[in-house]
C-alpha cells in the first residue's frame, strides 16, 4: 500500500539518471480526490512539499504516512535532508511508531545538520535519567540514539551518558552503552583514557548479555591493554557458551590473541609424539632451536586448557563464523595433536553457503599445506562438481595439490583428468597447472604427468594447449636431460598453437635446449622470420632470443637469420623490443666497439638456469591470522592485530587469580556469595550453560517447581502473571537459593515455589495492560547510603553495615531485604559469623547463611530479609562470631516498607478516590528552588520512599505509587504544584500511622534546600 | 564492523542502501559492479573484494546481491554469516526474498535492518525478537492498519532480547500443544558411468514446529545416536548434554526453526534407492546421437520412491532433440540445453524408459565431455541412515503435548556419469 507510492517518489534526487525517469512519472495524470487529506488511500504521486505539510500537521497518521515515505526516500538513497527542521519536530512525539522512524531519520542526518540535530539532544537526555523512566529498554533506546548522532559537539553529554549507563542495573543498557564507547571513540578519539575507564568496568560484569559488545569495544579502542584481561579472563572463558553467538565470535579472536601473548608454547614436546612425515615438514628450523634447550619441560598452563576445554563445544554451532574462529584458534593455541578435532567441523561448513564454502576453503588451502594428514582422509569432500563457482573451484584444486602424496596420487590425477575435459575452459587451465605441481613435489609420477600433458598438446581448445606447453616448459627444467622427444613434439605442434605465451614458451625451450635439437630449432627460427612482424611482443622477445642463442651455438646455418631478425626487430613499434635488439646484437656480433662483454656471451645467454619452483599461493598465508580478513585478501587490512609469538617464558600466571570473596557494591541479589565456590558460580548469570550435570539437576527441580507455582499464580492473576522466570536474573537467583536456604528436599519445592510466586508479582512485566491495576516494578532509585549496624570498635573488629537494595525479598513476599556487608578489622580471621538471638520483638526474619570464615581485610556482603509488619519497629538481633555476641539494631525508614508499584494515572485516581477521609495526609510546603521540575522532585521522592512514577498527563502533578511489602495496602503520594513555589503533598494509605510519617520524610526531603 | 549494505539487483541496480555508520557513497559499488561485469555468472563474483579504502564482502542469494562495505579487520565470515541472515529475514517475514517483495515493503525492511545491527553489531538476529518489535504483516493486519491508521510496530516492550533465551519469547499460548519433527535426509552421491558409488554420503537435517505454551523444556534422544557423524546446533542445544548423553535437551523457540544438522558417518556404507542405466553417445562423424536412460529402485527398504525427476545439461553445441518417454513427460529449453524429465512415482514392475535422437549442429564437433545427469527423488517415511527418534520428553509444563514425528528422503547433490562413449568404438 504505502510501498506503492514509494517506488514512484522522488525527492531530490541525488542520482541523474533515476530522476529523468521520475520526473517522467511525475507528469502523469494524479487522482487526487481518492485520498485528499488522507495519504493512506493515495497511490498517486505527490509533490514534496506536501510531506512538509503532512509533518505539520495534528494527525499522527498524516505524520507517520509523511515520515514511511521520507524513509523510502532514505532507503533508496535520495536526499531528504532539506525536511531535518520539520522532522525533528516530532522527536519528542508519543506515538512509539512515528518516534522510532523519527529517530532513524535523525541518525542518518545528524552528521550533515549538526545546530539542528542540538534541538533533539534533551529528549535523548531526559530518556535516559533512570528517575524519569524506569523502562530500560527506552533508556537503552534514548543512549543508542544519542550516540549514534555523530556531532563532536555533543561528546561531553555522551561521555556521561556512557558513564552512567555504564553502571545502569539493566544488563541490556550496559551492553548498548559498550556499543556507544565505540561510536564515541570514533567520533573523538582523544575520550580514549575516560572510554578505557568504562571499559574496564564493564569488563568486570558478569551478564553474558554485555560481555560481547564490551570484547567488542575493547577491540576497537584499546586492543593492546592486554592487562585489562586478565582479571576477566576466566571469567569469559566460563560464560563463552552462553555469549550470543556474534559475541562469542569477537571473544574467541580476542583471547586468541590473548593466550599467545600469555602462555607457553605447546608445540614443542608435541615432536616426541607425532611421528607423522608431515611433522617433520611443517615443524620449521625455529622449532628444532628451541627444543633442545626446554625439552619436556613443559606443563600446560590450566588456563590454556580451560580456553581449549571451553571453545571446543562451539565447533557444533551453526554459525558458521563461530566455527571457524575456534577453529583457529584451536590452529593458533592447541597443541598439534589436539588440531585434528576441527578437521570434520571445517569440513561439514563445506556444506554452507557458496561464500562460506569460499572463505573455509581459503582457511583450508593454508592449513593444508602446513598439515596434509589433517585433511587427506576427507579428500573426496573437495572434489570439484561441476555446479561450483569458478573461484571454488581454484580453491579445490588448490587444496587437493596440496593433498597429493605418493599414496593418494593416483586417484588424485585420476580427479584432474576428468577436470581437464571441463568446459570451463579456465578451470582446464588451472587443473593442467596443479598436475605440473602434482609433478614436480612427487618425483615418481613426474614422468607420468609429462606423457598426459603431452596428450593434452593435441587438445582441441586452445587455451588447455597453451597451458599445457607453460607447464610442460616448467618441468622441462627441472629434468631437461632425457626430454628431447618432447620438446620435437611440441616443435612439431608450433604451427597450430596461437596463443602468445605458449608459443613464447616453445621458443624458449628450443633456446634453451637447441643443442639437442640440432636440426629442429634452426628451422623453427626460419619460419618466425617469416611471421615475426605479425607476433605478438612476448613472441617475438624469445624470437631474438632464440636467434642470439643459435647465432652462439650454430652461427654457420642461423647466422643469416639471425641478422634478418635484428634487422626487423631494430625497426620494431615495441621499444622494449628494439631495446633488447640493440642490446643482442651489441652482445654476439663481435665488431670493433663491443667491448669486454662480447666475451662472455656465451656464458651469458645460455648460463644453466634454476628450474622454476611450483608452489602454492598459499604458502605463506600463515603470517596472518586465520579466519580474518586479512587472511582472506593476502593484504594486511586496516586495522588487523598482530598475534605474538609464544612468549619463551610464560608471564606471571596469579595475574588471572580473582579473590573469591569480593564486595558486592551493586545492588544485585547477594546471595551465594559467602564465600563457598560453588554458590558463587551458581550465582553467577549463567543459566543456560549446563556447565555440569550438578547445576542440570538443580535446574531441573527449579524448573519443575516453577510450574506448580505457575498454576497457581494463573488462577490469581490471569494473564498478567505469565511466568517470565527466564527473565534475566531471576533463574540464577532461584538456582542459588537451593543449596543456599538449606531447607530439606520436601520443603525445598515449597519455599522454591513460594519465592517464585512473589518474584511473578515482583518482577516487571511488561505485558501488563489496564487489567492489572497494581503491579510492581523494578525500584526507580537505589539510594547508596548505608547505616551502621556494628561499629568496629564495639564488634571487636567486626564491621557491619547495612543498606537496602529494595529489591523483592526471595524469601518471603512480605520481607524487606536488607542487605549487610561484613567487614573483618582485624588481622586474625573471624569464623562463623551468624545470627543469634532474634530478641523478643517476635519479627519474622529470614537469617544468611553461616559466614564459615572471614580472612583479615575482607568483608562479604550477606542478605537478610525481615518482615517489619508494616511498621518502623527496629529489628533487634544479635550478630555472632565464634567467640562473640553483639546485639544489633535494624531501624528502616519508613519508606523502606514499601515495594514501587506502576499504574495508569486513571487507575490511581480511581483508588485515590476509595482512599479518602482518614486515609489521607496532606501538607502545603514551600519547596526548594531546585526542586520544581519533574526530575529532581521524582528523584527527591524516590530516594525518601521506594515508590514507583505513575505518568503524569500535566506537568504540575506528580505521582508516586507504592504498597506496603507485608499487608499489600495500596500508597498513593501526589506532589501538586502551586503558585511562587509552593506545593501540596498529599498521601493516600489505609495505613494510618505510616500515611504522616511519610509525609514528614517527604516534607523534609522537598524543602530541604 | 559493518559499515553499510546495499541491495542490488541482478541488472546492477542499487535499490536499498542503510548505513550503521558514516554514511558511505554508492561509488563504491563501482569496484563491485566491475568484479560483476567480468564473472560470466552471477555466483562467480568473488565475496571478498579489496578496494583502496574498503573491503567488500557480498553474497548472492535469491537473485539479488547482498553487498556490505566494510572498513576495518572483521572476520567475512561473520559478514556473510550475518548477510545470510538479513536475507532469511526477509523470507521469513515475507514469505520470499525477491526484489518487489523488498522494494514492497521498503519502510519495513529498512526499520529491521536499523534494529539488526548497533554501529555494524548484531544487536537483535533472533527472528523471534525482531517479531516482537516489527510485526510481520499479514492480510488482515494491513487491512486493519489501513483503517484505523495502526501500525505493525510493537508496542509491548521485548524481553526477549533481555533474556538468557534470546530466541524465545515470554508468555506464549496455544489452545492446542502441539511439537513436530521432521527429520529430512538428503543423499548427495556421485555414480561413475558402471553405477558404482564413487562417493556418497548423507546430509540430514532434523526440522522442528513446536507450538507449545509456556517454557517447556524438551528432551530428544534417538535410537540410535551413534549413527551420527558430525552434528551442529541451534543453540537452544545444550552442547554438554549431547556430549555427555547423546541426547538433545532444550527449550525450543516457538515455531518452525532448524534444531539440529547431522552427516552420517561416511564409512557406513550408504543406501542408493535408485539406479540409472544411461548412455548417451555420438556418431564420430555426422551429427547425430543418441540418448537411452532409464530409472529403477534399488535399495529402498520397500518404500515407494516418488518425485523422480532427472536433469540434464546437453552440451552446448546440440541442435534439437527428439524422444520418447515412456513415463512422466519431458521438457527441454533449447536456449540453456536444459532437459528435464519428470517422472513421477518409480514403478518397479514398469520401469521408465527415455529414449531417442540428439542431432548437433552442422559440422561442430563431437562434444568432448558427456553431461552427467542430476537426479531427484522423494521417499516418504524413510530415513535412509536408519536413524530413529526414540522419545521426546517434556519438563517444566503441565499438559500433555501432542508430538509426531516424520521421515524424508530426498536426493541432494545426485550426480550420475553417463558413459563417454563414441559410437563406432562400439560398432
Amino acid at each position: 500500500m504505502l510501498s506503492m507510492s514509494t517506488n514512484n517518489l522522488s525527492y531530490n534526487d541525488q542520482g541523474g539518471s533515476d530522476s529523468a525517469v521520475e520526473v517522467g512519472q511525475e507528469t502523469t495524470p494524479t487522482s487526487s480526490n481518492a485520498g485528499a487529506g488522507f495519504g493512506l488511500f493515495s497511490t498517486n504521486f505527490k509533490k514534496n512539499d506536501d510531506l512538509k505539510e503532512m509533518l505539520e500537521s495534528n494527525k499522527d497518521s498524516l505524520k507517520l504516512d509523511a515520515m514511511k515515505r521520507i524513509i523510502a526516500l532514505i532507503a533508496t538513497g535520495k536526499n531528504a535532508s532539506e525536511l531535518f527542521p520539520a522532522v525533528v519536530k516530532n522527536v519528542a512525539s508519543k506515538n512509539i511508531e512515528l518516534k522510532k522512524l523519527v529517530y532513524v531519520y535523525l541518525v542518518r542526518y545528524a552528521e550533515e545538520q549538526q545546530d539542528l540535530a542540538l534541538l533533539s539532544i534533551s529528549t535523548f537526555q531526559r530518556a535516559l535519567k533512570v528517575t524519569h523512566d524506569p523502562n530500560q529498554l527506552i533508556r537503552a533506546s534514548a543512549l543508542r540514539v544519542l550516540s549514534s548522532i555523530r556531532v563532536p559537539i555533543i561528546v561531553p553529554i555522551m561521555m556521561l551518558a556512557i558513564k552512567e549507563a555504564a553502571s545502569d542495573m539493566s544488563p541490556y543498557v550496559r551492553k548498548t552503552s559498550a556499543h556507544a564507547i565505540q561510536k564515541l571513540y570514533s567520533l573523538d578519539p582523544d575520550q580514549k583514557e575516560h572510554l578505557i575507564e568504562v571499559i574496564d568496568k564493564l569488563l568486570k560484569d558478569k551478564s553474558t548479555l554485555v560481555a560481547g559488545s564490551v570484547v567488542m569495544a575493547f577491540e576497537e579502542v584499546c586492543p593492546d591493554r592486554i592487562d585489562l584481561i586478565h582479571k576477566n579472563y576466566r571469567k569469559l572463558c566460563n560464560l563463552l557458551v552462553d555469549v550470543e553467538e556474534w559475541g562469542q565470535v569477537v571473544i574467541i579472536t580476542m583471547l586468541t590473541r590473548y593466550a599467545r601473548t600469555q602462555f607457553t608454547s605447546p608445540w614443542k614436546e608435541d615432536g616426541l609424539f607425532d611421528e607423522n612425515s608431515e611433522t617433520a615438514f611443517y615443524e620449521s628450523d625455529e622449532k628444532k632451536t628451541k627444543n633442545g634447550d626446554e625439552k619436556k619441560s613443559y606443563m600446560m598452563d590450566p588456563d590454556h586448557r580451560l580456553l581449549l576445554r571451553n571453545t571446543k563445544p562451539l565447533l557444533q554451532s551453526r554459525n558458521t563464523a563461530v566455527v571457524v574462529s575456534v577453529a583457529q584458534l584451536y590452529w593458533h593455541l592447541a597443541p598439534k595433536h589436539e588440531v585434528g578435532v576441527i578437521t570434520k567441523s571445517l569440513v561439514r561448513l563445506l556444506r554452507s553457503h557458496r561464500e562460506v564454502q569460499y572463505v573455509v576453503l581459503q582457511n583450508i588451502a593454508t592449513m593444508s599445506i602446513q598439515r596434509k594428514g589433517m585433511f587427506e582422509p576427507y579428500m573426496k569432500s573437495f572434489y570439484v562438481r561441476s555446479t561450483d563457482a569458478t573461484h571454488i573451484k581454484s580453491l579445490k584444486l588448490e587444496i587437493l595439490t596440496s593433498l597429493a602424496n605418493e599414496a593418494n596420487i593416483s586417484t588424485i590425477l585420476r580427479e584432474f583428468q576428468t577436470y581437464v575435459k571441463s568446459q570451463d575452459k579456465q578451470f582446464a587451465a588451472g587443473t593442467i597447472q596443479a598436475i605440473g605441481r602434482c609433478a614436480t613435489n612427487i618425483s615418481e609420477v613426474t614422468d607420468t604427468c609429462l606423457q598426459g600433458l603431452v596428450l593434452l598438446l593435441s587438445n582441441r581448445d586452445e587455451t588447455v594447449v597453451a597451458e599445457s606447453v607453460v607447464v610442460i616448459k616448467k618441468l622441462l627444467q627441472t629434468q631437461p636431460t632425457q626430454h628431447s622427444d618432447i620438446i620435437k613434439h611440441m616443435a612439431k605442434l608450433f604451427d597450430n598453437i596461437a596463443v602468445p605465451m605458449a608459443r613464447a614458451s616453445i621458443l624458449w625451450l628450443m633456446g634453451e635446449y637447441c643443442e639437442r635439437v640440432p636440426q629442429i630449432a634452426p628451422d623453427v627460427l626460419r619460419k618466425m622470420a617469416k611471421s615475426f612482424t605479425s607476433e605478438e611482443d612476448i613472441v617475438k622477445l624469445q624470437t631474438v632470443n632464440l636467434a642470439a642463442k643459435l647465432y652462439l651455438t650454430n652461427s654457420k646455418q642461423t647466422k643469416l637469420l639471425t641478422q634478418y631478425i635484428l634487422n626487423l626487430g631494430k625497426y620494431d613499434q615495441n621499444y622494449d623490443i628494439r631495446d633488447r635488439t640493440r642490446f643482442i646484437r651489441q652482445l654476439i656480433v663481435p665488431n670493433e666497439k663491443s667491448g669486454a662483454l662480447g666475451k662472455y656471451a656465451r656464458r651469458i645467454l645460455l648460463a644453466p638456469k634454476p628450474a622454476p619452483v611450483l608452489e602454492s599461493t598459499y604458502k605463506d598465508r600463515d603470517r596472518y591470522q586465520l579466519g580474518t580478513l586479512s587472511h582472506t585478501i593476502n593484504t594486511k587490512a586496516s586495522g588487523y592485530l598482530e598475534l605474538s609469538d609464544w612468549p619463551a617464558v610464560a608471564p606471571d600466571q596469579s595475574v588471572r587469580n580473582v579473590e573469591v570473596i569480593e564486595p558486592v557494591k551493586e545492588w544485585a541479589p547477594s546471595l551465594g556469595k559467602t564465600g563457598k565456590s560453588k554458590l558463587s558460580k551458581s550465582s553467577d548469570d549463567k543459566f543456560y550453560s549446563d556447565s555440569g550435570e550438578e547445576e542440570e539437576k538443580e535446574k531441573g527441580s527449579g524448573s519443575s517447581s516453577s510450574d506448580d507455582s505457575s498454576s497457581r499464580s494463573e488462577g490469581l492473576f490471569g494473564h498478567v502473571c505469565t511466568i517470565k522466570y527466564h527473565t534475566f536474573f531471576l533463574v540464577p537467583v532461584l538456582l542459588s537459593v537451593v543449596p543456599v536456604s538449606g531447607y530439606t528436599v520436601l520443603s525445598q519445592s515449597k519455599c522454591l515455589s513460594r519465592s517464585l510466586f512473589s518474584l511473578c508479582i515482583l518482577t516487571p512485566c511488561p505485558l501488563s495492560c489496564a487489567a492489572a491495576l497494581l503491579q510492581v516494578s523494578g525500584p526507580a532509585f537505589v539510594p547508596e547510603k548505608r547505616h551502621d549496624l556494628l561499629h568496629r570498635m564495639t564488634g571487636k573488629g567486626l564491621s557491619a553495615q547495612y543498606q537496602f537494595p529494595r529489591q523483592p525479598c526471595l524469601y518471603q513476599p512480605t520481607m524487606v531485604s536488607v542487605q549487610i556487608s561484613l567487614t573483618n578489622t582485624t588481622d586474625h580471621p573471624l569464623e562463623q559469623i551468624h545470627i543469634g538471638d532474634r530478641g523478643p520483638t517476635g519479627l519474622d526474619m529470614h537469617c544468611f547463611n553461616t559466614v564459615e570464615c572471614l580472612l583479615p581485610e575482607a568483608s562479604v556482603t550477606v542478605s537478610l530479609g525481615v518482615d517489619f509488619n508494616d511498621s518502623t519497629q527496629a529489628a533487634n538481633f544479635q550478630l555472632c562470631t565464634k567467640e562473640d555476641q553483639f546485639s544489633v539494631s535494624i531501624q528502616p525508614a519508613v519508606g523502606e516498607l514499601f515495594l514501587p508499584a506502576t499504574m495508569t494515572e486513571q487507575d490511581f485516581r480511581k483508588e485515590q478516590g476509595k482512599l479518602l477521609g482518614m486515609n489521607e495526609s496532606s501538607a502545603t510546603i514551600t519547596m526548594a528552588a531546585e526542586n520544581t521540575t519533574r526530575q529532581p522532585i521524582s528523584r527527591q521522592v524516590a530516594t525518601v520512599a521506594n515508590l514507583g512514577v505513575v505518568p503524569s498527563g500535566q506537568d504540575n502533578i506528580h505521582r508516586f505509587a507504592g504498597k506496603t511489602a507485608s499487608s499489600g495496602a495500596v500508597v498513593l503520594v501526589t506532589v501538586e504544584l502551586r503558585e511562587s513555589s509552593a506545593a501540596l503533598i498529599t498521601i493516600n494509605t489505609e495505613k494510618s500511622v505510616m500515611g504522616p510519617m511519610l509525609l514528614r520524610d517527604l516534607k523534609r526531603a522537598l524543602t530541604r534546600a | 564492523m559493518i559499515n553499510s549494505l546495499f541491495l542490488i539487483n541482478p541488472s546492477g541496480e542499487m535499490f536499498l542502501e542503510k548505513h550503521w555508520k558514516s554514511v558511505v557513497s554508492r561509488s563504491v559499488c563501482d569496484y563491485f559492479l566491475e568484479a560483476k561485469e567480468k564473472a560470466l555468472e552471477p555466483e562467480d563474483v568473488p565475496p571478498v573484494i579489496h578496494t583502496p579504502h574498503h573491503y567488500l564482502i557480498s553474497i548472492y542469494r535469491d537473485k539479488l546481491f547482498f553487498l556490505s562495505v566494510i572498513q576495518t579487520e572483521v572476520p567475512p565470515l561473520f559478514v556473510i554469516e550475518f548477510l545470510h541472515r538479513v536475507a532469511e529475514m526477509i523470507q521469513d517475514y515475507f514469505g520470499e526474498c525477491s526484489e518487489t517483495v523488498v522494494k514492497d515493503h521498503m519502510v519495513m525492511v529498512y526499520e529491521l535492518l536499523e534494529e539488526m545491527l548497533d554501529n555494524g553489531f548484531p544487536l537483535a538476529t533472533e527472528s523471534n525478537v525482531l517479531k516482537e518489535m516489527i510485526r510481520p504483516p499479514t492480510i488482515l493486519r494491513s487491512v486493519v492498519n489501513t483503517l484505523t491508521g495502526t501500525s505493525n510496530v510493537g508496542d509491548t516492550l521485548l524481553t526477549g532480547q533481555l533474556s538468557t533465551i534470546p530466541w524465545r519469547r515470554a508468555g506464549v499460548r496455544y489452545t492446542n500443544n502441539e511439537a513436530y519433527f521432521d527429520v529430512v535426509e538428503e543423499i548427495d552421491a556421485i555414480l561413475d558411468q558402471s553405477g558404482t558409488t564413487v562417493f556418497a554420503e548423507i546430509q540430514g537435517v532434523v526440522e522442528a514446529c513446536v507450538k507449545l505454551s509456556g517454557m517447556p523444556d524438551l528432551t530428544l534422544s534417538f535410537m540410535n545416536p551413534r549413527l551420527l557423524d558430525d552434528v551442529s546446533f541451534h543453540p537452544c542445544v545444550r552442547y554438554k548434554l549431547w556430549e555427555s548423553e547423546r541426547v538433545l535437551s532444550f527449550i525450543p523457540p516457538d515455531g518452525n526453526f532448524t534444531l539440529m544438522t547431522y552427516h552420517v558417518n561416511a564409512q557406513n556404507l550408504v543406501a542408493i534407492p535408485v539406479y540409472v542405466k544411461q548412455s548417451i553417445s555420438f556418431f564420430e562423424c555426422g551429427s547425430d546421437g543418441r540418448l537411452d536412460v532409464t530409472v529403477g529402485p534399488k535399495q529402498t527398504m520397500g518404500k515407494t520412491v516418488e518425485g523422480v525427476m532427472v536433469t540434464v545439461h546437453l552440451p552446448k553445441t546440440i541442435l534439437s532433440i527428439n524422444l520418447t518417454a515412456t513415463q512422466g513427460s519431458y521438457t527441454y529449453d533449447n536456449g540453456t540445453k536444459l532437459l528435464v524429465w519428470d517422472i513421477g512415482k518409480l514403478n518397479p514392475q514398469k520401469l521408465p524408459n527415455l529414449r531417442g535422437s540428439l542431432s548437433l549442429q552442422a559440422g561442430a564437433p563431437k562434444p568432448e565431455e558427456n553431461p552427467s545427469l542430476n537426479i531427484d527423488l522423494k521417499i516418504q517415511q524413510l530415513a535412509i541412515s536408519g536413524l530413529k527418534v526414540n522419545r521426546l520428553d517434556m519438563f517444566g509444563e503441565k499438559y500433555k503435548p501432542f508430538k509426531g514425528v516424520k521421515y524424508i528422503t530426498k536426493a541432494g547433490k545426485f550426480q550420475v556419469l553417463t558413459i563417454t562413449a563414441s559410437i563406432n568404438k562400439y560398432t
